[in-house]
């Protein structure tokens, strides 16, 4: 039940934004969040943005995996 | 998806599968994850077959719809059945079997349940029928409990008087605690629920290292994050230097969500909470504070909150699959009397149960 996707910041109203995932859109809440702008990622749990998904740590935990030996 | 196939290469997939042999010491591991999308993914995308035979991974009590108490599950149905009551829930718990009766079967002869995406619907259903009082069946974990709570603030601020909500809100790390209490239990390291820590943080774990000398790490849903999860944990074993890790870092930072836990603690106590087969676990639910009791579903009708330890009634063992002690194969309901279409456990109910994702995947 804590299933959570990422979706992308597409424009921000208020306490609401609109987030989309490939064709598929729909509007979350962004109170849980401060400082996010269109563009960015955040993760949607139960209508929710829930954590603003960080790109730089996204890409190391890939570079772990492809350094392990 | 961004963030999501990349999580999902082949390549990188093999070189885990191959790291974790690599450093694989051959004895006996058993590793628990305590979230449903963890049990869902791990058998979805067939990991159990990339792990060697001697390091099994235990679904603990990681999915809020299957430890809802049988208490919870009478005390909706019985909401249900008042006058004017239109029950609002995740899609989840309608088929959890009650004492005598599921939400599904009340909703088949005429009750008001509707299910919802999002606790926020609830509160357009409240403002569409002024003449109903609408319950939103509030069930969930850390990852949850915030929404639950932003959802009471904008009702107080759009003055919504006919909506409450039941809770049955639950913490993960009492429950952890409590299962390292059991020393039938054997258990080399933790997989953290990787939502649930976006919400509470790394740092909510680590006396769980600290008292118990337990490998934590923190992992993602997708099939490299779990992967890169369990080799971490073991290279804390074979290091003898346990420590929470976290594999999720593009999601969860070491004190988590801040605005989100001041939420919490604006709405929330934290109370003793009934699990479905581990029983009565201190400090492990959240109850309304006072202060907004006029939202707590509990107090509006007079119902107890059910705390009590349930014994269990049938053959069922899910309180055993629940931690680890049996295989839900092992139950002598699995897959007979007990199936998804008719469940006897509640582990046997959900998607995320720990019996329905090994009825699905394994048999």
């Amino acid at each position: 039940m804590c299933l959570a996707i990422p979706m992308k910041i597409k424009k921000i109203s208020g306490e609401f934004a609109e987030v989309e995932s490939g064709k598929f859109t729909r509007k979350v809440n962004i109170q849980m969040l401060s400082g996010i702008k269109p563009g960015d990622y955040v993760l949607v749990h139960a209508g929710f943005a829930i954590e603003k998904v960080d790109a730089e740590k996204a890409r190391e935990t890939l570079r772990f995996i492809d350094e392990i030996r | 998806m961004k963030y999501v196939d990349e999580y999902r290469n082949m390549k990188l997939i093999n070189k885990l599968a191959a790291g974790i042999k690599s450093i694989n010491s051959g004895s006996p591991i058993n590793i628990m994850e305590v979230c449903g999308t963890h049990t869902q993914s791990f058998f979805r995308f067939g990991l159990d077959k990339l792990l060697p035979r001697n390091i099994r991974l235990i679904a603990g009590p990681g999915c809020p719809v299957c430890v809802s108490s049988q208490g919870y599950i009478d005390t909706a149905i019985a909401l249900a059945k008042r006058k004017g009551v239109i029950i609002t829930t995740f899609g989840d718990m309608l088929r959890i079997p009650g004492t005598r009766s599921s939400l599904e079967r009340e909703r088949a002869e005429g009750r008001e349940v509707k299910v919802v995406y999002s606790p926020l619907d609830s509160l357009k259903i409240a403002s569409d029928n002024p003449s109903a009082q609408v319950i939103f069946l509030a069930v969930g974990f850390e990852t949850t409990i915030p929404t639950v709570g932003l959802s009471i603030i904008s009702a107080k601020k759009e003055k919504i008087n006919n909506l409450s909500f039941l809770c049955a809100l639950k913490l993960i790390p009492p429950a952890m605690d409590h299962l390292l209490k059991d020393k039938r239990l054997n258990l080399a390291g933790f997989l953290c629920p990787g939502h649930v820590s976006s919400i509470i943080g790394a740092r909510a774990y680590e006396f769980i290292a600290k008292k118990y000398r337990m490998p934590c790490c923190i992992s993602g849903f997708e099939p490299t994050d779990m992967l890169e999860g369990i080799y971490i944990i073991l290279k804390q074993i074979s290091e003898g230097k346990p420590s929470v890790a976290n594999e999720y870092a593009r999601i969860v930072k070491r004190a988590g969500n801040v605005k989100a836990k001041k939420i919490i603690l604006k709405i929330f106590k934290t109370v003793d909470s009934c699990w479905r087969g581990l029983g009565v676990i201190p400090h492990s639910g959240l109850a309304i504070k006072d202060e907004f009791s006029q939202f707590d579903a509990a107090k509006v009708f007079n119902v107890l909150r059910a705390t009590s330890y349930e014994p269990r009634t049938t053959k069922c063992r899910c309180g055993d699959v629940l931690k680890g002690l049996i295989t839900p194969a092992q139950c002598a309901l699995f897959s007979k009397a007990c199936i998804p279409d008719n469940p006897i456990g509640p582990c046997m109910v959900s998607q995320e149960g720990a019996c329905s994702a090994y009825y699905r995947y394994k048999k």
